[in-house]
Formats: structure tokens, C-alpha cells, sequence
């Protein structure tokens, strides 16, 4: 029965650094005995004198406790992984067994061990320095390292602050936000005085007030096809926490062509996944996702809500990895992601493989520069129909609707968001009534085919959705209205609540 | 043959559960239950048509050949932040 048995970090240094000892046992019995007898080391960890296995020593089988079973005579069976997992005291200081020596493939050391760090920063991070496998080399590395940091919202949020928090010397921020009364819900690098200031600005103070050793850059805007090479460029890590299907994609080709280290996260509802893509060393993000969805089919943040620790769990997790990849230690998730539900508390691991045709990491990529990822999207305007008698525009911007209505046109506004968006802000006083999306489908009686109907939704794409269906059944003159009731809020009318 | 298939976020909304079994034929791959959930109409009917899918665990080219007591998890795209 050959078995694999996964030894934690904290007892590697009893098994030459190895993560992994395969080993013959027919029981976990049999399998720790053979353990022992390769890495003799190992045994007072995992043994009392009496010969018993320690309490704070947990065995798991295939992700089951072997106390749950027949403890060490729990069998085994051929190609089974069995976990050691010791219990860990606290919020610091896991119980350090000698030197571990495990080193994973981090991001290139900068300027040989980095630069020297002062007697106020020896203090400060004394916890880490504690830390065999962090110790004075370790927080020089994070000292001469620089994480971008996509997106300064609800994943951004922990990201920056934990990194600045752990010492990185160079942390840039992108976002082209201000900050909103409804980010405070989740997005914690923020108050309530914060609100309406650019979030690079706010962020950069709060993370300058959190540790002035670190330096914050500030790239205000939005990362586009045109500035991502030369902004991801001056970065070893880049740490994802946007909100949009566009700007992952274009984080993931910037980083593989500049073969840097890409840490994505992403979250909804009570949900979240988190990877590494790292297109020279294993998948990247189009390996796992080769296409985006169709507009209008994954729901936003905005739309479909976000529970607000989730991306505190899901930033944490990226901030995690990031150090990692800067110390070089331990096993990131190159090749694993991450699934976690909050509602049911699981995470599950699975294996990411490297597409062999992925068009840009892959053997023959087709890929070679950054692409118009708003097209790739599908995010853009339709093209009006060439139907000579659908002579009605695809899309109305703000204005145009406006002017519409003010000329006493017949619209028939559809609403197509939830019933509590409704009631947040609605255009019912244009005389607009709501039709949530996923019962268009069996409402489509209650619209006149013949005449003109104007879509909205918050911010367009689930309206867009709906005016491809609409279309499918036969309505001929439709028009999504351009950005969504906030658009409109924004142009026309500053009294709707903004959300 | 029998197969579990699991669905995460977005999917799960369309499904209506978390999880279910399915009864298909032998030799179905991955795309052939797809292809069952998409015409089977419901929710599921919106699933795209090439969704990332992972067989045990393991992220896996829709061609992969399922077979009797296989887990079938589609993973759906989330851009959230």
C-alpha cells in the first residue's frame, strides 16, 4: 500500500524540508511506524514515551479524523494522503521546530538580500523576525518588494493593509473610485470622514498612518489595455481586487506576458474563490476561464450583493499568498483554487492544470499583446439592428431619454433589477415599472411587441441581457438604457439615492 | 451509471441546489451532461455552453469521459471585489 503522508510546516525540519513523505503501510498505524523509521526525528513530535500518539497530534485520512475511525488502525488504502495536522496555539508563534528548510519558488530576490532595515523597523516587526522562515532575510525581501494592488475596494481593502501592515516596501495602489457610504460595509481601509475622496487618496493616508516605513504609489484611473504593461512592469507581485470581468482578464494577460505572478480573488454573495496564476510556472486565469460569460449572466457585487467579511476572508487569503511568493516559502495555490462558502463553511482545493492551448500561456499562443478587453467582454454597445424598420437606436444614453420623454414619446421603461433595488431608487416616476430579470421570460405579455420599450438596470448589463431576450422573442425596437439608473442618477436626476 | 454533479455561486442559483445525481449513460463526457442540463431546460438552460468544469477535483477538458460514481462540479466565473 504506498500512502502519502503530508507533514506540516512546523515538522519539516524533521523530514529534510520535505512536504510529502510517500511511505508502505496497510494502516496508519503501519505508515506512521514507517514515517519514524525514515525521519526518526519526527517521533517525539508525534509520540508520547508511552508509544501513543500525542493529543494535540490530529490524524486525518482522506480529510477525516482517525479518531472518527479506528485510530492508528484506522486501513489504509493504496494511494490514500494522510494529514498530519498539530494543534496551533494562537494568533502567533506556531510551535517552531528547529529550522525548516522548505522553500518554494518565490519571485526573484531583488537587490541581492535587500536593503537594511532600521532599529525602529527591527522592533516593529519583531513577530516576523521570530519566524524562522521569515527572520531579517525574510523582512528585507519584503522590504525591497513591490505588490501592486488592482482595485482598492472590498478584496483591496486587507490586501493593502495586511501588506503594509507585514512590511512590503512598495505597495501601488490602482483605483479610479471615490469613496462611497456604501463601501464602508466591507471596504475597511475606509471611514466615514473618507467619504467622497478618491480611494488612492484615503488609502494611501491610511496606510502611511498604519506604517510609514512602507511607500505608497498612487495610479489614479483605471488599469487600461494601454497603461497596464508599463504599470504592472515596475511590480513583482500583482495582488487582483477588481470588480469586473474586463480588468481581470487584462491583470491576467499583463502578468503573463510580463511573467509575473498574478494573485486573484474574487467574490460574490456568500462565495469566493482564490488562486495564483503564474503563466511561466503553471495555469493562468484563461487556462481555468477561457471565455468570459455573456454580459448580464454573473451578477455584480452591486447587484447581487456581497455578505462584508466575505472579502475580508477571500483579501486575507491573497495577502497570504503574496507573502508568501515574496519569502519564497511554503506552497502557494499555483495550480490549486480555492473555493469557499460561508454559508455552508467549506473550502475546497481543486487542481488547476495548464492548457496546452490556452491562447496565451499555452505552447502556441495566439495572444501576443493586450487585446480590447471590453470587446472581448461583449461590454460594449451593440450595433443597431440593419433592419431598415427597426429604425430604433440599440442603446439611449441619459439625455436621449430624457429628451424622449420630455417630447411625450410612448416608452414602455423597464426596470429588469430586484424588488429592494426598486425600492432603493427607481424611475417609476417616469413611469417605469419593474419586470425583475429572471421573470422577464414569463412576463413578456404584459409588453406591447410593436411598441418601443427602454430597458434600464443599474448599470447596464443586466439590461443588455435583457435586450437580447426581448429581441429573441420578437420585440423589434428596444434600447438599453446606457450606464443604468445610475447613469441616471448621475446626468438627469441627483435627487435618486445613489447605491 | 450514476454521477454527482455540484454547483458553486451563480450556478447554484440556476440548479436551484447545491447538488444532485444524475443518471447517464455510459461513454457520457462532461459536455454530453451539459448539453442533458441546457436542453433539460429550468435554470439550467442558461448555463453557457462551454462552463470550466472539474471531475473529481480536478479541472478537466469538457471531452473527459465520466464514469459510474464520478463528481462533476462546475465552477462559474465571478468577477466581484
Amino acid at each position: 500500500m504506498g500512502v502519502t503522508i503530508r507533514i506540516p510546516t512546523p515538522l519539516r525540519a524533521c523530514t529534510a524540508g520535505h512536504a510529502e513523505v510517500s511511505v508502505e503501510g496497510g494502516s496508519v498505524g503501519e505508515a506512521l511506524a514507517a514515517l519514524v523509521a525514515e525521519h526518526p526525528r519526527i517521533r517525539r513530535h508525534l509520540f508520547g514515551e508511552d508509544g501513543r500518539l500525542r493529543g494535540f497530534v490530529n490524524v486525518y485520512v482522506n480529510e477525516e479524523d482517525v479518531r472518527a475511525r479506528e485510530g492508528v488502525n484506522t486501513p489504509l488504502a493504496d494511494g490514500d494522503t494522510l494529514v498530519i495536522v498539530p494543534s496551533i496555539a494562537g494568533g502567533s508563534g506556531a510551535p517552531a521546530v528547529g529550522s525548516a528548510s522548505a522553500q518554494a519558488e518565490g519571485v526573484p530576490a531583488q537587490t541581492g538580500s535587500g536593503p537594511e532595515l532600521s532599529r525602529l523597523e527591527l522592533a516593529r516587526y519583531a513577530r516576523h523576525l521570530a519566524l524562522e522562515e521569515v527572520g531579517i532575510e525574510g523582512q528585507r525581501r519584503l522590504k525591497a518588494a513591490r505588490v501592486l494592488v488592482v482595485g482598492a475596494g472590498g478584496l483591496g481593502s486587507p490586501v493593502a493593509l495586511y501588506l503594509a501592515a507585514a512590511g512590503v516596501g512598495t505597495i501601488g495602489l490602482v483605483d479610479f473610485d471615490e469613496v462611497d457610504a456604501t463601501n464602508l460595509q466591507r471596504q475597511i481601509l475606509y471611514g466615514v470622514s473618507d467619504v467622497g475622496r478618491p480611494k488612492t487618496e484615503a488609502a494611501a493616508a491610511r496606510l502611511a498612518d498604519l506604517n510609514p516605513h512602507v511607500r505608497v504609489v498612487r495610479h489614479d484611473g483605471r488599469l487600461t489595455r494601454e497603461s497596464a504593461l508599463d504599470v504592472v512592469a515596475g511590480y513583482d507581485v500583482v495582488v487582483d481586487g477588481t470588480d469586473n470581468f474586463p480588468t481581470r482578464y487584462l491583470v491576467n494577460d499583463a502578468c503573463v506576458l510580463l511573467g509575473k505572478p498574478y494573485v486573484y480573488g474574487s467574490i460574490l454573495r456568500f462565495e469566493g474563490q482564490v488562486s495564483v496564476f503564474w503563466g511561466a510556472r503553471g495555469p493562468c486565469y484563461r487556462c481555468l476561464f477561457r471565455e468570459p460569460p455573456p454580459p448580464g449572466l454573473v451578477p455584480s457585487c452591486a447587484e447581487g450583493g456581497v455578505l462584508g467579511v466575505l472579502p475580508g476572508i477571500i483579501g486575507t487569503l491573497q495577502a497570504l499568498e503574496a507573502l508568501k511568493l515574496i519569502l519564497g516559502r511554503g506552497e502557494t495555490l499555483v495550480g490549486r483554487l480555492v473555493l469557499f462558502d460561508a454559508l455552508a463553511f467549506q473550502f475546497r482545493e481543486l487542481k488547476l492544470r495548464k492548457a496546452a492551448d490556452c491562447p496565451i500561456c499555452g505552447e502556441n499562443p495566439t495572444i501576443t499583446e493586450l487585446i480590447d478587453y471590453d470587446f472581448f467582454c461583449g461590454v460594449v454597445p451593440e450595433t443597431p439592428s440593419s433592419d431598415p424598420d427597426a429604425a430604433f437606436p440599440a442603446e439611449l444614453t441619459p439625455a436621449e431619454l430624457k429628451a424622449r420623454l420630455d417630447r411625450g414619446e410612448r416608452v414602455q421603461l423597464v426596470d429588469v433589477r430586484e424588488p429592494f433595488e426598486w425600492e432603493i431608487a427607481s424611475l417609476a416616476a417616469y413611469g417605469a415599472r419593474l419586470i425583475p430579470l429572471g421573470e422577464l421570460g414569463g412576463r413578456l405579455a404584459e409588453l406591447d411587441p410593436e411598441g418601443d420599450v427602454v430597458v434600464y438596470c443599474l448599470s447596464g448589463a443586466r439590461s443588455a441581457a435583457a435586450c437580447r431576450r426581448l429581441r429573441a422573442a420578437g420585440f423589434r425596437r428596444v434600447a438599453n438604457l446606457a450606464g443604468g439608473i445610475r447613469a441616471w442618477t448621475d446626468q438627469i436626476d441627483p435627487s435618486l439615492a445613489r447605491y | 451509471m450514476r454521477i454527482r454533479l455540484l454547483f458553486f455561486a451563480l450556478y447554484r442559483d440556476l440548479a436551484g441546489v447545491p447538488e444532485m445525481e444524475l443518471e447517464t449513460r455510459p461513454g457520457a463526457t462532461a459536455a454530453t451532461i451539459v448539453e442533458e442540463l441546457r436542453r433539460a431546460g429550468g435554470g439550467l438552460a442558461r448555463l453557457p455552453e462551454t462552463p470550466a468544469v472539474a471531475v473529481n477535483r480536478e479541472y478537466a477538458p469538457l471531452s473527459t469521459v465520466l464514469r459510474d460514481g464520478d463528481e462533476l462540479a462546475f465552477l462559474p466565473p465571478v468577477a466581484g471585489g
